[in-house]
């Protein structure tokens, strides 16, 4: 009992976490934000096949298993979404370089318009 | 002889994804070749959906069990006529897109090509897998190459609008996770079919879990297709990407309708017991919000291409009233408007491509600018793709709404639809009028003539403009025939258990097909 409510309040703690710092208004903590998230999610979906300790993932005719598709599929995600943060995090650092701010919003429009046709 | 030619489903996920490693490796220091090679991939790979299609007109449901795996616990890849339908249209929409981008986009970054393939890859499987955890890999297949294509070319607004792109996805695909694993926990599986049987038979305790896992996901779908109120990011992420990827992009708010619609018949549908039509009583008011958001934005809009964006989520409402009704009139009329605005909005944001290009200095403003250098020719062709969009007489946004209006008669909220689609598109054609005449009859003199430096090529993607414009008005003149297929399709998605005996019995394809 004990450890469903750590790995779950675990899970709740790490979702408030990454829900408010996407919400702030630099694209670090946003990303960082997105780090916790995937992290909750990844927890999330290993707790899905229950938690079982020293226990074969195999059915081997033993009369207890862990269910292993739980595994696979936050392997699965584990990869995709550190290739996601990876892109970010490159693309919040080109714009960056570009415009020399960390802020999320755009700039009121009208300004970057012509800025941009000479650019193409 | 049904299922010899049954491994032909996964050449639509094959082709693209062999067609971008040997882009990339073989001849990425060269455009010219990959340009010829991207067409023909492109051309290759709509040969195998009108091939495809064609299989799947005889209404039985194919399923292609990789590594021949038994249905539950394999991977399984399903043809139906819905999917079939999605495929064709994306393979035409890709080789339409891939021929307008050689126009010049192709060259302004690197690596389009390829991106393009892996896109197509994305779409493709998306359409085709009968399991909500390959869909989930699919859409990122899908998303991270789109993610590339809409900063191809680079730029600090594609930058920022990219930042804000890639953080929504990137929180929906974290909802879709979470969804998968809720319904994976209370179900123990993620095939669709099974998951079908399972819905109908869940425990009382679990259903709370199962509806929270089903509305989960129905936000996730909602938000790639931008239902209101998650639509926001569109008119950002559009308007900043290259003019054929936002053509591209089309196809991408359909495969959020696509999923909602493929989830809410098949899975949770009328036979899913305690959580069946779960997702009905919202999409009918979302798509119905959807339509006056999308309808003021339009009208509001500063520059073609942010009205352009607009209309597009205006058309996606329409296309989810329709579908909010959840019978064979209301999908039939979606699966039509969903043609009809993939390529016509596919063609309105080629036509703003061009057009900003060649008012150099005040770009797609909706604003006096200078004279354009063929003005009747882009004239045309965006009084075409207005009359199609906004859904005047004769072209096939007309016909759509007639199918719409007809199907929302019969329900119960009648007034609501007829009020609210009728108003909006009073809005929308108020908003490209104005857009018209802004963009082709007020022309201010003062205006410097700003050469391009570049000439821009005229006759490449004019064609493909007008090319996707024809497939607008074939479909306005085809519109009995094809509205019969697609209510074909929708009676095979209405009626689940063709789907579920073919992809677990699949021995006995051909008895269970009908």
């Amino acid at each position: 009992m004990s450890m469903e409510f750590l790995v779950a309040s675990g899970i709740g703690l790490m979702s408030a976490v990454g829900i408010y710092l996407i919400l702030r208004r630099y694209t670090f903590s946003v990303i960082i934000g997105m780090v916790f998230l995937s992290y909750a999610v990844n927890l999330f979906l290993f707790a899905m096949g229950r938690l079982k300790i020293n226990e074969p993932p195999i059915i081997s005719g033993a009369s207890s298993y862990t269910d292993p598709l739980p595994q696979a599929l936050v392997l699965t995600a584990i990869v995709i979404s550190f290739a996601m943060t990876a892109l970010i995090v490159v693309l919040a650092l080109r714009g960056f370089l570009e415009t020399g701010s960390d802020r999320v919003e755009l700039e009121p429009a009208g300004s970057r318009k012509a800025e941009d046709m000479s650019a193409k | 002889m049904s299922t010899s030619l049954n491994f032909w489903l996964v050449a639509p996920i094959v082709i693209p994804s062999l067609a971008a490693p040997f882009l990339i490796l073989a001849l990425r220091h060269d455009l010219k070749s990959q340009r010829i090679f991207s067409a023909l991939f492109a051309a290759l790979l709509l040969a195998v959906a009108i091939g495809l299609y064609g299989l799947a007109q005889d209404g039985i449901v194919r399923p292609y069990l990789l590594g021949a795996w038994p249905a539950p616990f394999g991977i399984v890849l399903v043809l139906d006529r819905l999917s079939a339908t999605m495929l064709l249209l994306t393979a035409v929409l890709g080789f339409a897109v891939v021929l307008y981008s050689m126009a010049g986009w192709d060259r302004r970054g690197r690596h389009f090509h390829p991106l393009f393939q892996f896109q197509l890859m994305g779409v493709n499987g998306a359409f085709l897998t009968g399991d909500l955890f390959n869909l989930f890999v699919f859409f990122e297949v899908m998303l991270i190459s789109s993610y590339g294509l809409m900063l191809h070319g680079g730029g600090e607004k594609r930058l920022k609008g990219g930042f804000h792109y890639i953080a929504i996805n990137l929180v929906g695909s974290t909802l879709f996770l979470f969804a998968v694993g809720v319904i994976y926990a209370v179900t123990g599986t993620l095939n669709m079919a099974d998951l079908a049987q399972k819905a109908s038979q869940i425990a009382p305790g679990d259903v709370a879990l199962l509806r929270t896992g089903a509305l989960l996901l129905l936000i996730v779908f909602a938000l790639k297709a931008a239902l209101a109120p998650l639509h926001w990011w569109l008119p950002t992420a559009y308007a900043a990407a290259p003019g054929p990827s936002a053509a591209l992009f089309m196809i991408m708010t359909k495969i959020g309708a696509y999923a909602i619609l493929r989830t809410y018949t098949l899975i949770f549908g009328a036979d899913a017991g305690p959580v069946a039509n779960i997702a009905a009583q919202w999409i009918l008011p979302a798509g119905l919000a959807t339509l006056v958001v999308g309808a003021l934005g339009a009208l509001a809009s500063k520059t073609l291409l942010m009205m352009a964006c607009f209309a597009i989520v205006w058309s996606m409402g329409s296309l989810f009233v329709a579908l909010g009704l959840f019978n064979e009139a209301g999908i039939g009329a979606a699966l039509y408007y969903l043609l009809h605005s993939t390529l016509t909005g596919a063609a309105l944001f080629l036509l703003a491509d061009m057009l900003a290009r060649r008012r150099a200095g005040s770009g797609d403003q909706l604003a006096p600018g200078p004279r354009l250098e063929r003005p009747s020719l882009f004239a045309g062709l965006f009084f075409v793709g207005a009359i199609a969009m906004t859904g005047m007489p004769p072209l096939s946004g007309f016909i759509g709404k007639l199918f719409i209006l007809e199907a929302g008669r019969g329900s119960s909220a009648s007034v609501w639809i007829w009020g609210i689609v009728l108003s909006t598109s009073l809005v929308v054609t108020l908003a490209f009028a104005r857009a018209g005449s802004a963009l082709f009859w007020k022309i201010d003199a003062d205006a410097p003539l700003v050469e391009a430096k570049t000439p821009a090529p005229v006759i490449l993607p004019v064609a493909v403009c007008a090319a996707l414009l024809g497939a607008t008005v074939l479909l306005s003149v085809m519109a009995g025939p094809v509205k019969r297929e697609l209510d074909a399709i929708a009676r095979q998605t209405l009626d689940p258990q063709i789907y579920v005996r073919a992809v677990l019995a699949p021995s006995a394809p051909l008895t269970s097909g009908r």
